[in-house]
């Protein structure tokens, strides 16, 4: 129990096919108490299953999954008043108002009328929808749709919250004020487990799951990812990038190199000796590069941990 | 506790069905437009011919000519008579509770009567009494090609050039064999047969459909994985969506008669008691199609395509399109099968025969077996999971 509580999630070996594909591919989780844990992961690599596995939505393959201390999909109906779920497409009832999806779903979560009542108000202030109580749910913004989604997922206290790429359709501003809320949510306490694909978002994160293809190819701190990257990043700078691209070609070592205007960035591989004089020895004199080792970033991670994947 | 939060729920789901339907006009007016344009356009439909009618018999005078009689009446094929009765009252019962379609009485002065038919001709009375279910107008069609049914007698005795009718003999135009006794619909108005049996056919139409689209619906719009991940049991869920729709389909039954009774002026001869268990327990019979439907349906364009697929034969089978009588015997036995069929001869028999439900239970409990095998089959089917 001890150790359950500690572990708010976790999996070993969890899998997930449909027919011939292997959409979740034996992931073995940890997901600590009060940690915002992210998952990032490309589309089609197996977030949502993943999640839906958790919820007991689906059921795995293979494997074994205990959320809250609970066997999932066995024990899940255990879970419908601990766990918050905001799926990835918005799954509120659009032909009804703000405030009637939020009533709707505290009576079916039997919450008493008064609580339901003053539950809605105080959210409806935290989310910045109280002058939004009235207008139907279909006719809201993507951040306001978002926010609405969010408010329905934590309406009854959840101590675990799922969070399906919950900023996908919106501006990068409501984002940030939706991280914000994120991390409100983890100081009172709640686990929030959320996918995306966003570097940036991904980095906020206390802990970091990597999906491609179904595994988990990676997971740790991001911190932690950044630092552990096996590969040197290096970074040119350049007028011509077309052409250093055409000369970097065939260099041993590369692992990737992708252009970002005027800059490219190179991966290569750790055993790479002195890699910028190396890369400059590819270079002909007069590409008027400027060569430079940087720090690793997310990006980075993602595209060595995914790299065998992809070849 | 558990059964009020229960109950919490189902009310819940039910508010919210009716707060989207309140909203969805096309839904809301397909409510009140399919009743009264089903009623336009079947009130004025047409009679067929109709052979082997269910048929009993009372033989009064139980002599050789008067079996002869009945024998011929059934080698017409016009009617079959699997029964006899002992009196003229039980085939009256027997006729109300939609048994038979048609009864015969022979009277005890049968051979008088034929004594006197030979003599007197014309002036003479007819020979016996048919007894006629005419709230279906195609039979009493029918059966009014039996009543110059000419009399046929024992071959010893008959006098030869008798079996040539009244011309050899002198009589011209014996009266008709039988007299008939048209129950229910004397003037045999085909809207009086209709506007009953269209209850049905619309309750089927517009009950299944709903339903079968209410849980489509949720699953197509993704609501339905925000439903599952609630404290939501399946029962609830069902229940709370079908709960609404019992309440319309009461009202369309209200509307299809009041405008039949007003338009056509169809006699409602039900009380409105029986009108509305009657009514209730194909409802629900309906309903829980339309539930086993929306579990087997992943898009509401499947669930649209389902429900048409377990229409059609209703409407063909039921005994609402052609007559029940007339469908040849395997078609019979898939009609028994459908919930239409047994709600036509309860509505029919209590609107327009005066039946009470309970005399019309043997059509009842059809009904009720199949709304429990369907609710049983679509709560077994439906989990809480996506897969
Ligand atoms: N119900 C399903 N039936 C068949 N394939 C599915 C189903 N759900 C997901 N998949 C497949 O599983 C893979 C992973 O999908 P998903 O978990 O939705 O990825 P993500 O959420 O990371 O974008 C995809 O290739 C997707 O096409
Ligand atoms: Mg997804």
């Amino acid at each position: 129990m001890s150790e359950s509580a500690e572990q708010v999630i976790r999996s070993q070996g969890l899998t997930r096919r449909f027919g011939s594909l292997v959409a979740v591919d034996h992931v073995d989780l940890e997901v600590p108490k009060a940690s915002v844990y992210g998952f990032l992961g490309p589309n089609g690599s197996g977030k949502t299953t993943t999640i839906r596995m958790l919820c007991g939505l689906l059921e795995p393959s293979e494997g074994k999954a205990q959320v809250l201390g609970l066997e999932v999909p066995k024990e899940a109906e255990g879970l419908r008043r601990r766990v918050g779920y905001m799926t990835q497409r918005f799954s509120l009832f659009e032909d009804l108002s703000v405030f009637e999806n939020l009533d709707f779903l505290g009576e079916i979560h039997s919450l008493k009328a008064s609580h339901r009542r003053s539950r809605i108000d105080t959210l409806l202030e935290r989310y910045r929808l109280a002058d939004r109580r009235k207008q139907r749910a279909g006719t809201l913004s993507g951040g306001q749709k978002q926010r609405l989604a969010l408010a329905a997922a934590v309406l009854h206290e959840p101590e675990l919250l799922f969070l399906d790429e919950p900023t996908s359709a919106v501006d990068p501003e409501n984002r940030r004020d939706f991280w914000e809320s994120i991390f409100q949510l983890a100081d009172e306490g709640t686990t929030v487990l959320c996918s995306t694909h966003y570097m940036e978002e991904a980095e906020r994160c206390h802990l970091l799951a990597i999906l491609d293809h179904g595994k988990l190819v990676a997971n740790g701190t991001p911190q932690q990812l950044m630092d552990d990257v096996d590969a040197t990043v290096v970074e040119i700078q350049t007028e011509d990038p077309r052409r250093v691209r055409e000369q970097l070609a065939g260099m041993t070592g590369l692992l990737s190199l992708a252009q970002l205007g005027n800059r490219l960035r190179l991966l290569l591989h750790r055993e790479v000796e002195n890699p910028v004089w190396q890369v400059e020895e590819e270079l002909d004199i007069d590409a008027g590069a400027t060569v430079q080792v940087v720090r690793p970033n997310l990006e980075d991670v993602f595209v060595v941990v995914t790299r065998d994947e992809v070849s | 506790m558990k059964l009020l939060e229960s109950v919490g729920r189902i009310v819940a789901i039910s508010r919210k069905e009716i707060r989207q339907l309140r909203r969805d006009r096309l839904t809301f007016g397909m409510v009140v437009a399919i009743p009264i344009v089903q009623l336009v356009l079947f009130g004025y439909a047409i009679n067929e011919d109709v052979r082997h009618l269910r048929a009993a018999a009372v033989d009064y005078a139980n002599t050789q000519n008067s079996r002869l009689l009945l024998a011929d009446a059934h080698a017409s094929q016009v009617i079959d008579l699997v029964r006899k009765a002992s009196s003229a009252e039980e085939l009256e019962e027997w006729l109300r509770r939609g048994e038979i379609r048609v009864g015969i009485v022979i009277p005890a002065d049968y051979e008088r009567r034929l004594e006197d038919r030979k003599r007197h001709g014309r002036s003479a009375r007819p020979l016996a009494q048919i007894l006629v279910d005419a709230s279906d107008p195609a039979t009493y069609g029918s059966v009014a090609g039996l009543l110059n049914l000419p009399p046929p007698e024992r071959p010893g005795i008959q006098p030869p050039r008798w079996r040539y009718g009244s011309a050899i003999s002198g009589v011209s135009n014996p009266p008709p064999t039988f007299e008939a006794r048209p129950f229910y619909n004397p003037e045999r108005r085909s809207a009086v047969h209709i506007v009953p049996g269209l209850v049905g056919v619309i309750l089927t139409m517009t009950m299944v459909l709903f339903t079968s689209v209410a849980i489509v619906r949720e699953r197509e719009r993704g609501s339905l994985e925000l439903l599952i991940t609630t404290p939501m049991k399946p029962v609830e869920l069902m229940v709370g969506k079908i709960l609404p729709y019992v309440l319309i389909g009461l009202i369309q039954v209200g509307l299809v008669l009041g405008v039949g009774a007003l338009i056509f002026r169809v006699p409602l001869r039900a009380t409105p008691q029986d009108t509305i268990v009657a009514a209730l327990v194909f409802i629900t019979a309906s309903l829980t199609l339309g539930l086993l439907i929306s579990t087997i349906a992943k898009t509401q364009f499947q669930a649209f395509q389902l429900t048409f697929f377990s229409f059609l034969p209703q409407m063909l089978l039921s005994g609402f399109m052609f007559p029940f009588d007339a469908m040849p015997r395997p078609a019979q036995w898939i009609a028994e099968l459908m919930p239409l069929t047994h709600f036509l001869r309860v509505i029919r028999g209590i609107l327009l025969r005066g039946a009470r439900v309970v005399e019309m239970r043997h059509e009842i409990w059809p009904l009720a077996v199949f709304a429990l095998v369907m609710l049983t089959l679509a709560a077994g089917r439906f989990r809480k999971r996506l897969d």
